[in-house]
């Protein structure tokens, strides 16, 4: 077996500049003459403005929106029915519509000399009632936020028909309300751009901390007027993503817009109180959920309704319609039922434009829907792992198309469950629990299964109704004269090891070591074109993009050997680092000396294409492909504080055929940290005028290491007839579940109590408070 | 988020500390590990013109001991108590309240008499350093002055400190050898400020009983008929007044809140029959 190939446990080529701070953010890159910009943000949520008065003599030093000739703002389409576009000026024109929008923005030699210049403007507001949620957002008499429409809504939209027979059939009926937070995303390095005019290309130079370099390209293309090849992107090393580095950004527009108009450099760095403030924009969701069951708990239909608070904008190129629509869409998760209702909505709100966030529309579907199976559970008197295995798609289903017409490849997602039963000792909890706490603290413990559709096709995002549809990735691929390899994408890392893993991929081809493969990316001025990194799509589309280069390279490596080998191409075989024939062999370097060095060794009048090959790909079928996994966790619950410990945490995930053990293991952990994250601590609270009143780290709680289990995880692999080597993307799946999981588990403790938590995050107060109002709060024991 | 423009002037002692903050004014602001303050400055809530940095000050960074006390300088740090650099007057107390302030990186640069000046109500030692009885020594331009811990803070975020004062020493008495401590808070997770602080220190030996709810809107509260319970009947007796004391001492506040100053004090009750 290849040592270096997939399925190899490779450490990360990736984490030694990275561990030892050596690496080059946004924030580490400097230019003679660069200055600093600074964003006047609305203090107001809904405000008409008046006026954007700067003092005498500054004016070319603060810019507002009447300033930015040519720019164009922010359009994103979608052909979905009911769909509203919206305008999002990159400095706000007319009215500002969340606290946070960027109104003006003040150049500086640094940036305490642009914040000074931003006090010296004098900005005219003119308070309108603001549209603090959903449900505000959605009244009769709501005040306006784009007041060409004729209600807020971005998008209203029913999926599916009444479940009118499981109406009639179900022995047992489940109604419930639950609701999710608004998060801020909190990668460890914020957003940030530096633009600057370079004479020698011809082109206006953006290095910015996106996951899309080549899609901010055509963003900025857009909105700039001008034409693609006057502008070069560059990703550099990039601190985290999770989909908010997915979109384009209104300060990635200004700052560019400076670079090109003045010719000098200009750098942005958002800080983390922008980040908190008018990053505040993902996770939000109300569910009404009426599920319809026989008296053992098999599920017969399910009527919902769903709202996501989107926020004041529709985001390039996702929309304000991609959470919602999801959501809809993904409700029944990994469940085998027939009837399905989901009303959608999608309000305008005065706060910070939603963006899709790590899971995408699922941590909220899944908690929604893993309650409801608890609900039942407890309603029919069973065991919630019980029912959950009777309802999910069983093994011998697959593949499987539910009832949104999701198409479920292949695994097996009872057995998974199942096998986090097992591991996570579930007889022993039930047994620990028939004893009181020496601590007074009360036991529970909690499953949750999903289905994390990865790598989606064209035609899913097509029928997103998105204008840029995700399709094709590339890979450019080249063995350089001694012997090395050169892989080009055009996708991002964001921290989740792909120089590694698509080196993996091309040395399970070539046979060459990953430690001789360089993977350059990020830069569309050096690699091919690519969408990007989100939605878990890496690996399936840039890997099997490398898959496709790696064989057209082998193939023209095989035709160049077989000459100096005397056999037929047919006969060479890459094995260990070498070319090798029937009666001998070449190292790599040498059959790269032959091309680039000594081409008079060729035999004369050969045609041969070189040792540079540019392949794209696309899976077999463009429905995406579903890894799936279940959680378990237990928690202790403290009656007297609300307070919630995690005591073990499993995980039984299954990625299809899997590149790098350890990165699946790392991915999932940090994904489950984040999902720990939304269900116990994060939550951005607005007052009633729409103030975010968690605007530091003070006051937005993120899991820190000492909130964060032991979690073990088990790996199967089920891997996917669709894609190359049968891959399925991982990146988001360990976010989703821990909502559902913990909640559960929650619930489990405190049943015996009266009281049901249906939301998160499942902080103190809010545990505490149930149990109070049930009178279950007050204590005798310490 | 960066501050507003500000000369920085180091003090080499408690004196020139004094001295600077009397010429620059109102302009001026003390700076010693600036854990709290420094996040005021770059978020420009604070905009001093005039920083004087206190934290190497010779004499304020020391420690000075007697029979009955010690003395500790303002500017000894967090992880100066936790790491065991400096004595401890308290039988084990100021290390391990020490061990919990904040996070590692704040232990580092935070010091005893910055926290105090600052008087966040949830802060530790504004807690703990009421519990023991502790006395400040604010020096001055007349030389110093003292005044009991619980009367030096007289709001959430307001001090007895005069403009142009500094918190020059914090003196602990000594805790016999028979005096036992309980010290609980509640945090939402590690290293986040409080939302309910228990403080008790029992000595019978000098004859100190001291029971207190802290992390509140303002300075800690003593809950007096928990402490006279404690002191003459033990624990348990104290255990059986506190809700009742607490409902009284914090009618205003919510019901949950409430209940979690009562676990909090209950809890570090609950510590003092623990041998240590």
């Amino acid at each position: 077996m290849n040592k270096t190939g997939i399925g190899a446990r490779v450490r990360r080529l990736e984490d030694d500049r990275l561990v030892h701070g050596r690496s080059r953010y946004v924030g580490d890159i400097k230019m003679p003459g660069m200055s600093d910009v600074a964003f006047l943000r609305s203090p107001l949520a809904h405000a008409r403005i008046k006026a954007v008065n700067k003092p005498e003599g500054l004016e070319s030093r603060i810019l507002c929106a009447a300033d930015l000739d040519g720019v164009r703002p922010i359009v994103a389409e979608s052909t979905l029915p009911s769909y509203r576009t919206s305008e999002h000026w990159p400095l706000a024109r007319d009215k500002v519509r969340f606290v946070g929008e960027p109104v003006a923005m003040a150049i500086g030699r640094n940036r305490a000399e642009a914040e000074d210049l931003l006090e010296e403007i004098d900005l005219q507001l003119e308070a309108l009632p603001p549209v603090v949620n959903g449900a505000v957002s959605m009244a009769d008499d709501a005040p306006r936020l784009h007041e060409e429409w004729d209600d807020n809504m971005f998008l209203k939209l029913s999926v599916g028909q009444a479940p009118a027979t499981a109406r009639d059939k179900a022995e047992v009926v489940v109604t419930r309300q639950f609701r999710t937070a608004r998060q801020v995303m909190n990668p460890m390095e914020g957003k940030g751009v530096v633009a600057w005019w370079d004479y020698r290309d011809g082109q206006l130079v953006v290095t910015t901390s996106t996951q899309v370099p080549h899609v901010i390209r055509n963003g900025l293309s857009r909105c700039l007027g001008i034409d693609e090849s006057l502008i070069r992107v560059i990703a550099p090393e990039v601190g985290g993503g999770f989909g908010y580095k997915c979109i384009l950004q209104p300060e990635e527009i200004a700052v560019a817009w400076l670079a090109w108009t003045r010719r000098k450099p200009f750098r942005w760095l958002e800080d983390r109180r922008e980040h908190l403030t008018a990053g505040a924009n993902t996770r939000e969701h109300q569910y009404s959920i009426t599920a319809y069951a026989d008296r053992r708990g098999r599920l017969l239909g399910m009527d919902a309704e769903v709202t996501v608070d989107v926020g004041a904008y529709s985001v390039w190129p996702f929309t304000a319609g991609l959470e919602a629509a999801q959501a809809g869409g993904n409700l029944p998760g990994p469940y085998d039922f027939r009837e399905y209702r989901c009303q959608v909505n999608a309000p305008a709100t005065n706060k910070p434009p939603f963006t899709p966030y790590r899971g995408v529309a699922r941590p909220g579907v899944c908690f929604a829907m893993e309650l409801t199976i608890d609900a039942i559970a407890r309603e029919v008197g069973r065991e919630p792992w019980e029912v959950r295995a009777e309802n999910l798609v069983p093994a011998d289903a697959m593949p499987y198309v539910n009832v949104t017409n999701k198409h479920y490849d292949t695994g097996d997602y009872p057995g998974s469950l199942m096998r986090a039963k097992e591991a996570i000792r579930f007889d022993q909890v039930r047994e620990r629990q028939k004893t009181p706490e020496a601590d007074g603290r009360l036991i529970g413990v909690g499953f949750a299964t999903y289905t994390e559709q990865s790598a989606h096709g064209s035609k899913v995002f097509a029928q997103w109704g998105l204008a840029l549809v995700p399709g094709y990735d590339e890979a450019r691929m080249k063995l350089t004269p001694d012997g090395g390899v050169e892989v080009r994408v055009g996708i991002q890392s964001i921290g989740q090891g792909l120089q590694t893993t698509l080196a993996q991929v091309a040395s399970e081809i070539l046979s060459i070591p990953v430690d001789r493969i360089r993977v350059l990316m990020g830069d569309t001025g050096t690699t091919p074109y690519s969408y990007g990194a989100f939605a878990s799509r890496g690996i399936v589309m840039a890997g099997g993009a490398v898959s496709r280069a790696a064989e057209a390279l082998a193939e023209r490596i095989r035709v160049m050997a077989a000459r100096a080998l005397e056999c037929t191409p047919e006969q060479v075989r890459l094995e260990d680092d070498r070319v090798h024939g029937p009666n001998g062999s070449l190292s790599f370097a040498e059959v790269g000396r032959i091309w680039y060095l000594r081409p008079d060794e060729l035999p004369e009048g050969d045609r041969h294409g070189g040792l540079e090959v540019t392949e794209a790909y696309r899976p077999k079928t463009d429905h995406g492909v579903f890894s799936y996994a279940s959680h378990a966790v237990v928690v202790a619950v403290d009656p007297q504080t609300g307070k919630v410990e995690l005591l073990d945490y499993v995980i039984v995930e299954d990625a299809g055929k899997v590149v790098n053990p350890m990165i699946v293991e790392g991915q999932t952990i940090g994904g489950a940290v984040q999902g720990i994250g939304t269900a116990l601590f994060e939550e951005v609270t607005y007052d009633d005028q729409g103030q975010p009143l968690s605007s530091t780290l003070a006051d937005y709680h993120l899991p820190g290491a000492a909130e964060a289990p032991h979690i073990r995880i088990q790996h199967t692999e089920s891997p996917s007839p669709h894609t190359a080597h049968g891959i399925k993307g991982v990146g988001e799946g360990g976010a989703i579940a821990p909502g559902g999981a913990i909640v559960n588990a929650i619930n489990d403790a405190l049943a015996g109590l009266g009281v049901e938590i249906n939301q998160i995050p499942a902080t103190p107060e809010r545990i505490l408070g149930a149990l109070l109002n049930a009178g279950a709060g007050k204590e005798n024991a310490s | 988020m960066k501050p507003v423009k500000f000369d920085y002037l180091p003090a080499r002692d408690g004196a020139e500390a004094v001295r600077l903050l009397t010429e620059h004014g109102d302009e001026a602001k003390c700076i010693a590990g600036g854990q709290s303050l420094g996040p005021m400055l770059n978020l420009r809530l604070a905009r001093p013109a005039v920083l004087v940095d206190l934290h190497r000050a010779e004499d304020l960074t020391g420690v000075e001991e007697s029979r009955d006390a010690i003395v500790y300088g303002g500017a000894v740090r967090h992880a100066d108590f936790e790491d065991g650099r400096v004595p401890d007057a308290a039988r084990g107390m100021l290390p391990l309240v020490a061990s919990r302030i904040a996070y590692r990186a704040v232990r580092n640069r935070g010091t005893l008499g910055g926290s105090l000046s600052h008087a966040d109500p949830a802060a530790d030692w504004v807690c703990v350093m009421t519990g023991l009885g502790a006395t400040y020594l604010l020096r001055g331009k007349k030389g110093v002055r003292e005044v009991a811990a619980e009367n030096f803070i007289q709001a959430a975020f307001m001090t007895e400190l005069a403009p142009n004062e500094i918190l020059a020493g914090v003196r602990v008495p000594r805790l016999s050898d028979s005096a036992r401590w309980g010290y609980y808070k509640f945090c939402k997770k590690v290293g986040e400020f409080s939302q309910a602080t228990g403080v008790v220190v029992v000595d019978p030996e000098r004859g100190y009983c001291r029971v207190l709810v802290g992390a509140l809107d303002s300075p800690p509260v003593p809950l007096e008929p928990v402490a006279e319970a404690l002191a003459a009947e033990g624990p348990d007796g104290a255990v059986a007044v506190l809700d009742a004391a607490v409902d009284t001492a914090l009618g205003d506040y919510p019901q949950v809140n409430r209940q979690l100053y009562k676990v909090a004090v209950r809890r570090a009750l609950a510590q003092i029959g623990a041998t240590r």
